[in-house]
């Protein structure tokens, strides 16, 4: 009879060290199960989807960098051009560099190809909102988040957005910089 | 038998420790019966006390005696003592009485063990009640201990953790205990389908046992460890989904509900043929129906969650297998019902509770049927619908079961007979206060009056006063009850061997009072 006891007894302290075990298993399993089925996926309901995003078509965005002769700057786009639905949040990223020996405020103004496209970019956030003070021999990398208005012309297919940097010292500029820096 | 000789030699030869050693060391399965019992009454009549100054609050509405979160305090602990403190161990206390009684054996497959599965839990007791008196006052979150606020509280959320912890092992202690028992040390002759139903149910039970307390620690260290070790199982704030919790809890918490029922119908099925003086109808479908309800409780947990949000194939999936359910248990009430047709039927103190439980049980259970349904249960659900529904399967299913034994087996304990008169009036009082009490509430949660609060809305109050005056005539019968145990503890009418005329069964067979130790050499069954 102990055989049978010690026996019995073993076999149930392995069922219950590993229901302790499966409570745990629980976790991976129950995020799977949401995963599969789609249910309470974490991603889905705390983001609100997006239903103004055009899927129907393509818009191809082009960048473009220029710099005013008065600024010694290196100014470029990280990204020649991307393809976007309109109504898709956009996330790009401009370098700039001062190569001079002293510090420079500059200011970035945009322009649009072709200009009617111009009244469509929304732009969240911008480098060229503010001047930008960069340190002798700095380098700096700078956002630009803007959505394209999904009412935007359907004929428009390739759109350039093109930034110029301006001295903002008056001494410094070979050109006049607007009376009033276009925000758009 | 070589295991009974050494047991008797260690009691039999050997002074016994008195006093207090007496009980502390004490590996009889008899003595540690009657602990476990004691804990259980004395708990009933804490957790009773909590529920009483929680009906006095609800007498009108408004905030009349206590400060809201003390209220909380008294609801969750109420709930937590209850179910872990009262209903239990008292089972389990039966079951180290009966269950060698029963099956012939000397005593438990682990004596030693059974000492320590016991004295676990005053510890675990002193410390969900010792946590009445730290900063910030005990747990306050509901006994189901969702996050996030159980990962918000202070240190007795922590205590009532470990408390848990304690609580499962002692479970899960004398659940090994008892199925090695059962399964190893019958008398010979007695093969499983003779087996009396009071230990059928405890085996299932105990399997459920083994199977569900070690979920509901990993769902307790989770939270542990989300409040103290900056895990974030539950935290949302960290990607955890308190949601998670909830199945987790409940897939421990729907085969607790069975836990806290099956051994009841263990109780009924014994005492209902002994007083019809005809065996168990349909013992075998019996058996069936037990194992069925155990498997199928698995497969229900998530109707106690349907306000959370689940696709409706979900709804319908849990729905569905929780109505399942109505179909075993059904199977029991109509073999207790033809148990009783057409037998010779005494109505003696056990065998009223017995039919008490098998009327309010139903209720219970059709309200439970109720709740089932995913549209009504949106409606309901956190009210005191919930509320009118499990106290019926609890107090008049689960309780009323334990006072039946109690008044059935407490002879052949004592050896003296208790006083008919007294238990047949702590009957009455008991029935007709525990409708009283919890009868309106069905009223008041399809008015809409939601569970757990301390204040109310005015149209609720005279259904709540009916409650509350129903409570006190409920909490004070139980005294009579304190009072009819230990007079028969002290004396009474000699109880004879087989006690009751109807009673069948190998424990009936042992002298009354039953010898400190018995079996020593196995009964032959035919």
């Amino acid at each position: 009879m102990p055989t049978g006891k010690s026996n019995t007894l073993t076999k149930l302290i392995v069922v219950a060290l590993g229901m302790f075990g499966f409570g745990f298993a629980l976790v991976p399993f129950y995020y799977k199960i949401c995963e599969v089925t789609g249910i309470n996926s974490g991603d889905e309901q705390s983001l609100v989807k997006n239903t103004q995003v055009d899927t129907s078509r393509w818009v191809t965005i082009e960048f473009d960098a220029n710099t005013n002769e008065g600024l010694p700057w290196q100014f470029k786009t990280m990204q020649r051009s991307i393809k976007v639905h309109p109504g898709q949040l956009v996330q790009v990223e401009y370098e700039a560099a001062n190569n001079s020996d002293h510090a420079i405020v500059g200011q970035a103004v945009p322009s649009y190809g072709p200009a009617r496209a111009g009244a469509f970019f929304r732009k969240i956030e911008c480098f060229c909102f503010t001047p930008q003070k960069l340190a002798a021999g700095e380098r700096r990398q700078m956002p630009v988040l803007f959505v394209l208005d999904p009412s935007m012309d359907k004929d428009l297919h390739t759109v350039t957005l093109s930034y110029t940097f301006f001295n903002t010292d008056p001494k410094a500029q070979t050109a006049t910089l607007p009376e009033k820096v276009p925000h758009g | 038998m070589s295991d009974a000789a050494h047991a008797h030699d260690d009691h039999g030869h050997h002074a016994h420790p008195t006093g207090i050693m007496r009980w502390l060391t004490t590996t009889n399965h008899k003595d540690i019966g009657s602990l476990y019992l004691w804990f259980s009454l004395i708990m009933l009549f804490t957790a009773g006390s909590m529920a009483l100054l929680i009906r006095s609050e609800l007498f009108e509405p408004g905030m009349q005696l206590m400060h809201p979160d003390f209220f909380n305090q008294l609801t969750t602990m109420h709930g937590l003592i209850m179910i872990f403190g009262v209903i239990m161990p008292a089972f389990t206390g039966f079951a180290n009485w009966q269950v060698p009684l029963m099956i012939g054996a000397p005593d438990m497959a682990f004596p030693r063990m059974n000492n320590w599965s016991f004295w676990l839990l005053p510890v675990a007791g002193i410390m969900l009640l010792g946590s009445f008196w730290l900063p910030g006052g005990a747990v306050a979150g509901g006994w189901t201990m969702y996050p996030p606020l159980f990962i918000q509280g202070g240190v007795s959320y922590d205590l009532t953790i470990l408390a848990i912890h304690i609580m499962g092992l002692s479970s899960i202690m004398g659940s090994i205990n008892i199925i090695t028992t059962i399964l190893n040390m019958r008398a010979p002759g007695l093969t499983l389908m003779k087996m009396p139903m009071f230990v059928w149910t405890w085996l299932i039970t105990a399997y459920l046992l083994i199977a569900t307390m070690p979920v509901l620690a990993g769902a307790v260290t989770m939270l542990l460890t989300d409040r103290n070790f900056g895990t974030h199982f539950f935290n949302a704030a960290g990607g955890g989904d308190p949601v998670m919790f909830q199945h987790i809890f409940w897939f421990f918490g729907h085969p607790e509900v069975y836990i806290l029922i099956l051994p009841a119908f263990g109780i009924i099925s014994q005492i209902i043929p002994t007083f019809s003086r005809k065996p168990l109808f349909g013992y075998a479908s019996m058996v069936y129906a037990t194992a069925s309800i155990a498997i199928l409780s698995f497969t229900v947990w998530a109707h106690h969650m349907f306000a959370v949000g689940m696709p409706v194939a979900a709804q319908l999936f849990f729905m569905f297998s929780t109505m399942l359910i109505a179909v075993p248990t059904g199977v029991k009430v109509f073999n207790w019902v033809a148990t009783m047709w057409k037998g010779s039927l005494t109505f003696e103190t056990p065998m009223l509770f017995a039919i008490a439980f098998v009327c309010l049980f139903t209720i219970g259970g059709f309200s439970g049927l109720v709740l089932a349904m995913a549209p009504v249960d949106i409606q309901l659900q956190d009210t005191y619908y919930v509320v009118a529904h499990f106290h019926y399967v609890l107090v008049s299913g689960a309780l009323f079961s334990i006072f039946a034994g109690i008044y059935y087996w407490l002879p052949k304990w004592t050896g003296h007979m208790y006083n008919e008169t007294l238990g047949k009036t702590h009957f009455w009082l008991s029935v007709i206060g525990m409708n009283i009490v919890f009868f309106p509430m069905h009223f008041l949660g399809l008015a809409g009056m939601p569970r757990r609060i301390p204040d109310y809305a005015l149209q609720f109050t005279e259904f709540n006063q009916i409650a509350t005056v129903g409570a006190f005539i409920f909490g004070f019968s139980q005294l009579i009850f304190l009072v009819l145990v230990l007079k028969t503890i002290k004396g009474g009418a000699k109880a004879s061997d087989q006690v009751w005329e109807g009673a069948q069964g190998l424990e009936w067979t042992v002298p009354s009072p039953a010898p400190y130790h018995t079996f020593e050499t196995a009964p032959v069954v035919k």
